[in-house]
């Protein structure tokens, strides 16, 4: 038996302790593994969740520590449901929602589907891909500032080279037209490669054996895709969307380091909007209230989309 | 080799091929140029049509590390010289260096950040998914759905709570709160990847080291640990990642001491306006190591990125 480090930790661990910790049954190992775990979370998940839900009922202020706080009840919920600003930045978060999740899951199907083919090299080159999305979204995104500026940034000359279009005619970040589909650009750039690798472990995941059947029964390649490949990869597609959705629902870091939420209001996506409310203008009771309707609508749309999910596993 | 029906024929493969490489070189492109833009000097970074081939030059990295001032003729008399070749740099541009610029600190803060939270992260998330594997825990689904769940909410909510708390408790901009703040995010991960891990390992081995006399936490160290080496490794790499990209909490709780790198690239600002080089020094020598540990990782990045709901 070797001597590692660790028997001599426990050999200089004091004779009382050691035997109380021998005498631990399993269940108390249980306890004593997962209790810090939990406790770290309850600290820093679930008892500012509840103070969240506790300020959101009130007016206080961050910034003014002194002034009396007031219960106003409802009053800020009723505000923000019917404020019209709040309802621009969740059509803005819904157009980038929907419109990075169609192109990462076309583009990241198609990609997984050729590098399926399996040819020289499908390693190498699925890692290249892979590259963005590993990397800091703040970081990146403030460099894409760069790759967007009008004349001198390397995406406006390419465009101009492709399309004929003066580069120094647009500017994706600062037009109120172009600037919601620069966001989503720079997101499908970052993303495409999650759904992709979700989508190969799909595609890998189906048995030769279905298409050499097939085969045998003289299906075309076009029906087997739709009738074979389609439906088996239709769960683990389902599940990246899943995952797209909930992150690109928070999304915060890229965006705001892209256009900062301009111009105007344009891109400004809920977590722009909840932290300028929170730590700009200071009304945490009214930013604590969004905060709860953000956290409602997303646990809300991804239980019932899990449900959708698990009904399709089942088929 | 033996003939299949399934096996793509020689000319698909090389249309997918093609396909993949094109993908594969425009989602790079940024990637490349960032660097590049960081060996260029400051006209050539904004040059129209943007320059690919041009004289590199360590300026941006010189001026990402340093403080420096307009030279007028009086301070470029008064400091004599250029005695280095960074102070050389300076100078070819028209400025002096007048001290370190916080670069530095603010990588280093990254790295304690970084490898602490992941040090707490891992100590933790193992003992739980152990214990989640391996024993009776009561209401164990409701816990771990608990446990992932907190990833769901919007850093920005939670921040609110958060920075009132740490206010209180004096935590605001200090590497131990930031340290706690950054391995609560990542325990959800780390627990449920590392159940994923020792999930895999055979309960046989535990229960043979158990009746040669060891105790559970002997079992529990020397065979499952040993075993879920790899697994513990790219679980780490994968909190650290995250720990080190992190922004949203980082911009919010941090300013001074304990800022890390993220919130302080894009604040970098030159002598005239937005130093691209310098912006592009500091990205790179921020994003080359993570582009490293993706390549180490690669075996197990699909289950890293689904909490190992996909497992290959």
């Amino acid at each position: 038996m070797t001597d590692t480090s660790i028997d001599k930790l426990a050999r200089a661990t004091p004779k009382t302790v050691a035997r109380r910790i021998k005498g631990l049954s399993d269940r108390g190992i249980a306890w004593l593994f997962v209790a810090p775990t939990i406790f770290l979370l309850l600290a820093v998940n679930i008892f500012p969740l509840i103070w969240t839900i506790r300020l959101s009922f009130t007016d206080f202020r961050v910034n003014r520590p002194n002034r009396d706080v007031e219960w106003v009840g409802l009053r800020n919920y009723e505000r923000i449901l019917t404020d019209p600003d709040i309802w621009a930045t969740m059509q803005a978060t819904a157009h980038f929602l929907f419109w990075t999740i169609v192109f990462q899951v076309l583009i990241g199907f198609f990609l997984a589907f050729l590098i399926n083919k399996k040819f020289k090299g499908n390693d190498l080159w699925t890692t290249i891909i892979v590259f963005p999305m590993m990397l800091s979204p703040a970081v990146v995104g403030n460099f894409w500032t760069f790759l967007y500026q009008p004349q001198i940034g390397l995406f406006n000359y390419v465009v101009a080279f492709f399309t004929g279009v003066d580069p120094a005619s647009f500017s994706m970040i600062g037009s109120v037209n172009l600037a919601p589909w620069a966001i989503v650009i720079a997101d499908t750039w970052m993303w495409s490669p999650f759904v992709m690798l979700i989508c190969l472990a799909g595609l890998r995941s189906i048995p030769d054996s279905i298409y050499e059947a097939a085969e045998c029964d003289r299906a075309s390649k076009w029906r087997q895709f739709w009738t074979i490949t389609v439906p088996m990869v239709l769960p683990f597609l389902m599940l990246a969307v899943l995952f797209r959705g909930i992150e690109n629902f928070k999304m915060f870091d890229l965006v705001v380091q892209l256009t900062g939420g301009g111009p105007g209001n344009t891109t400004t996506l809920t977590s722009i909007d909840l932290k300028r409310e929170a730590f700009e203008r200071w009304r945490t009771g009214y930013s604590s209230a969004y905060a709860v309707i953000l956290f409602v609508t997303v646990f809300g749309l991804a239980s019932i989309y899990v449900k959708a999910l698990n009904k399709v596993k089942e088929r | 080799m033996s003939y299949s029906i399934t096996e793509p024929g020689k000319g698909i493969k090389w249309v997918a091929g093609i396909l993949v490489v094109c993908y594969a070189l425009i989602t790079i492109a940024p990637l490349l140029w960032i660097i590049a833009t960081g060996f260029k000097s400051g006209p050539d970074s904004i040059a129209y049509p943007p320059k690919v081939v041009f004289e590199p030059t360590l300026e941006g990295y010189v001026n990402l590390f340093t403080d420096r001032t307009r030279a007028t003729s009086d301070m470029l008399e008064a400091a004599g010289p250029p005695e280095t070749w960074y102070e050389q740099i300076a100078r070819d541009q028209g400025t002096v260096i007048t001290g370190a610029s916080r670069y530095g600190e603010r990588f280093l803060n990254s790295i304690i950040i970084g490898f602490g939270s992941t040090a707490l992260c891992m100590i933790l998330g193992t003992a739980a998914a152990y214990a989640f594997s391996r024993f009776r825990v009561p209401l164990k689904d409701d816990l771990l759905f608990f446990i992932l769940s907190t990833r769901m909410m919007p850093p920005i909510a939670v921040a609110i709570p958060i920075f009132l708390m740490f206010r209180n408790l004096g935590l605001n901009d200090t590497h131990l709160g930031m340290i706690l703040l950054y391995t609560a995010v990542n325990l959800s991960l780390s627990v449920w990847l590392l159940k994923g891990f020792i999930d895999e390992i055979p309960v046989e081995y535990e229960e043979a080291a158990l009746i040669d006399g060891y105790t559970r936490f002997q079992a529990f160290y020397k065979v499952v640990l040993p075993q879920a080496a790899t697994g513990i490794a790219s679980t780490a790499i994968f909190c650290l990642i995250f720990a080190w990209n992190e922004y949203a909490f980082a911009v919010l709780l941090t300013s001074g001491t304990a800022q890390t790198a993220p919130p302080f690239i894009p604040t970098i600002i030159g002598t005239s306006g937005k130093d691209w080089p310098a912006v592009a020094a500091g990205a790179t020598i921020f994003l080359v190591p993570v582009m490293i540990f993706t390549i180490l990782l690669r075996k197990h990045l699909l289950r890293g990125i689904t909490f190992g709901a996909v497992r290959k």
